[in-house]
């Protein structure tokens, strides 16, 4: 390799060679952040050979052109000052690896996330944090030294929590791939939402007949184990040799299993309306699920308890984006809404059908139902965020008071037989999993992946992948893609048959007077004494250390530093942070 | 005041060591949701808050930070059960320093931090300069 003394360690103070890349991030950055004069803040840094701004590191041009300046200027750290960690360092750590430089001696700065974005009133104090996170950077990067990861050998198998559409489809795939499978699902049988569903939009395909396709390719696969009426109650290990404790029905004794992956894909719940809200509770008022299942059941004309259905109002939105309340959109529920009134139409072509709705979000292809719904005679009426629709009972007669702002101020009094609440989706009940399983939730109560189009089913959890409605609303097409989405992940981690663990671990240094303080308070048992000529010191077990450092605050000596935040790099960045010019040492 | 910077001049200086799982994706949270707190506020990235040594506490204290806040996961945390115990006692082997070195013991603060604790993050800064303004001027020791 022409790179040779660039993995030379250097971790002495000799200056290094570091390249700088700050990035414009198209605007999300350089609007509030002036990032040339970041650049000539720290261009002239002992340690910099290179520093420039470029409009998105992340291009596969400006990686192009890092790869070419790292060989050509003999680069030996790299820093990139963008977006946060949890988006690009697999990006930079390949960009490193492309040209002969070791992956941990590249630094990422966060000066998006935690600098242009929350400092957007604030220009000049934004431009000067940059500065002083990217002088971090570079401090931080100066002192870093060539690693290798350890390597263990992982487990090709996955264990798959929740048997709907989405974890049916992973459990095929990932077997498809040669993993074994354990299918684990908390009732008594597979198929979930979908598998209680008829007809389905956009092709009419039967719920239940999707899940009994599929259900009968999981029989066909010997590879895949499923569990019914079973939850996931442990888990330990680490990502590639995980151990899961699964209990299954009562009075049976938990099983565990050894899996490399996990796929959560524990579906959705329905919104439940409260009792009043657009007259949920008055006879002749139900949701859009309890409407659809009415729908698929009927062969003729509509009828509820014994009376045909002439006329139907649908009042979308309920439970969804409300402030205060569920803030998100569903998605789903426009277009399912649009489907289930063309099957209304094609039962009976004189039932009058209204729907009252905020702003129709049938996207994409399903445009077209939307279209064909109003084409048989399906009226939309806009109704105003501030004025939401009444729904009462008058005698015998329902009524749904409304205004459409798109044709008229009046408001409309519109008897009905039926009123539909078109809800949405809210997070599965799921509370003991969460938390078992230290899963990230997000604002809106459904799991979080890293990145909703980077690192779209991966969690921060590593291993544990999530699929389906489980991580927000989804249409079935959308779940299932998420679940091959995981499938494939998995097997990018489990195929190759080892992972990299992290490096970052707990080293000891010269200052070690063996104690046995550090051994004591590590849970992992990855320190042990060693005789090193004669000389009793501790010796930390890289491929058992976890990399926390909670070991280190216990030395007495300070001889333990963590790799990636030792003290030396620590107060570099700090030093970088408060800046080159300290005109006091204590400041109130 | 100390070393600022443009209009950020007038806000005290806080350094926060969070967990790079839990804490800094709350914090980045707060980003993505364009919330705003004191450009004078940075964050170095830890995995957990026990391994944060008392002595870069105090390094920071005396190199030009006015606050250090410890992010911690609480029973969040995925390495250490026992977490909460460590990192208190982290954050007092720190303040032991500081009294020796006639600093105030308020510029160390420590709460748990979720990793949507966006909203909570941006409190628990408002708050902690709040209090770090109203400190008396110390002289180093």
């Amino acid at each position: 390799m022409e790179n040779e003394e660039m993995t030379t360690p250097t971790t002495d103070a000799d200056r290094r060679r570091i390249g700088v890349y700050i990035c414009h991030c198209g605007g999300n950055i350089s609007d509030f952040v002036d990032v040339a004069a970041v650049r000539d803040a720290v261009a002239a840094d002992d340690n910099v050979v290179h520093a420039e701004t470029t409009l998105f590191a992340c291009s596969d041009a400006t990686q192009h052109d890092m790869v070419e300046r790292i060989q050509r200027d003999g680069l030996d750290g790299l820093v990139v000052a963008s977006c946060s960690p949890k988006l690009h360092v697999p990006t930079f750590r390949a960009v490193a690896r492309r040209a002969g430089l070791n992956q941990f001696q590249y630094t990422q700065v966060n000066i998006r996330e935690q600098c242009s974005w929350v400092h957007s009133d604030d220009r000049p104090g934004a431009t000067a944090k940059a500065a002083g996170l990217v002088r971090a950077g570079i401090g931080h990067a100066s002192l870093s030294v060539p690693l290798e990861p350890v390597t263990v050998a992982t487990v090709p198998s996955a264990l798959v929590v929740g048997g709907g559409v989405a974890g049916l489809r992973a459990a095929v795939g990932l077997a498809d791939l040669g993993l074994g499978v354990t299918l684990i699902e908390r009732t008594d049988h597979l198929g979930g939402t979908v598998g209680g569903l008829g007809a389905m939009f956009p092709s009419n395909q039967s719920g239940r007949e999707l899940i009994a396709q599929l259900v009968a390719e999981v029989a066909a696969r010997p590879t895949i184990t499923v569990r019914l009426e079973t939850e996931l109650v442990a888990k330990s290990g680490t990502f590639g040799n995980y151990e899961v404790g699964l209990q299954g029905p009562a009075g049976t004794d938990p099983v565990t299993a050894t899996v490399g992956v996990l796929v959560i894909a524990t579906g959705f719940a329905s919104y439940e309306p409260a009792l009043g809200e657009f007259g949920y509770g008055i006879e002749g008022v139900v949701t859009l699920p309890e409407f659809t299942a009415m729908v698929d059941a009927s062969s003729g004309p509509l009828e509820y308890r014994g009376r045909p259905v002439g006329s139907i109002a649908y009042v979308y939105c309920v439970g969804s984006r409300q402030p205060g309340g569920n803030e998100y959109c569903s998605k789903y529920c426009c277009t399912a809404t649009a489907h289930v009134a063309v099957q209304v139409a094609a039962l009976d072509e004189r039932v009058a059908q209204y729907h009252l709705y905020r702003d129709v979000r049938t996207y994409g292809v399903y445009e077209l139902l939307y279209e064909e719904a109003r084409k048989r005679g399906s009226v939309y009426l806009k109704y105003a965020d501030d004025e939401p629709p009444a729904v009462e009972r008058r005698g015998d007669q329902l009524v749904v008071t409304a205004r459409d702002t798109l044709t008229s101020s009046d408001e409309l009094e519109i008897p009905v037989d039926l009123v539909v609440l078109v809800t949405g989706m809210v997070p599965a009940e799921n509370h003991d999993l969460t938390k078992l399983l230290k899963l990230p939730l997000g604002s809106d109560g459904f799991y979080n992946e890293i990145h909703p189009k980077l690192r779209p089913v991966e969690t921060v959890v590593d291993g544990v992948l999530i699929a389906g409605v489980s991580q927000g609303p989804k249409t079935v097409s959308e779940s299932v893609a998420s679940a091959l989405a995981a499938v494939a992940q998995s097997g990018a981690m489990l195929l190759k048959g080892q992972a990299e663990l992290n490096p970052l671990v707990a080293v000891v240094g010269d200052a070690c007077a063996w104690c046995g303080a550090c051994a004591s308070v590590c849970p992992y048992d990855a320190i042990s004494s060693v005789e090193v000529e004669g000389v009793a010191v501790a010796h930390i077990d890289p491929s058992a250390c976890k990399g926390c450092g909670g070991c280190a605050p216990y030395c007495p000596n300070e001889a333990i530093d963590l790799l990636g935040v030792t003290t030396a790099q620590v107060e570099h960045m700090i030093d970088g942070m408060v800046g080159p010019v300290r005109e006091e040492v204590l400041v109130s | 005041m100390g070393a600022g910077h443009g209009a950020g001049a007038a806000s005290p200086r806080i350094l926060v060591f969070s967990t790079a799982n839990i804490s800094d994706p709350g914090i980045d949270l707060a980003g993505s949701q364009h919330r705003h707190y004191a450009s004078t506020i940075s964050t170095i990235t830890v995995p957990c808050s026990s391994s944060v040594q008392p002595r870069w506490i105090v390094y920071a204290l005396e190199h030009g930070f006015d606050g250090v806040f410890l992010a911690i996961d609480g029973d969040e945390c995925a390495y250490l059960p026992d977490c909460n115990a460590r990192s208190s006692r982290i954050a007092a082997q720190a303040q032991e320093r500081l009294r020796e070195l006639g600093i105030a013991l308020e510029r160390v603060r420590m709460a748990a931090l979720c990793s949507v604790c966006s909203e909570a993050f941006v409190k628990h800064m408002d708050e902690f300069a709040a209090l770090l303004a109203a400190l008396p001027v110390e002289v180093a020791a």
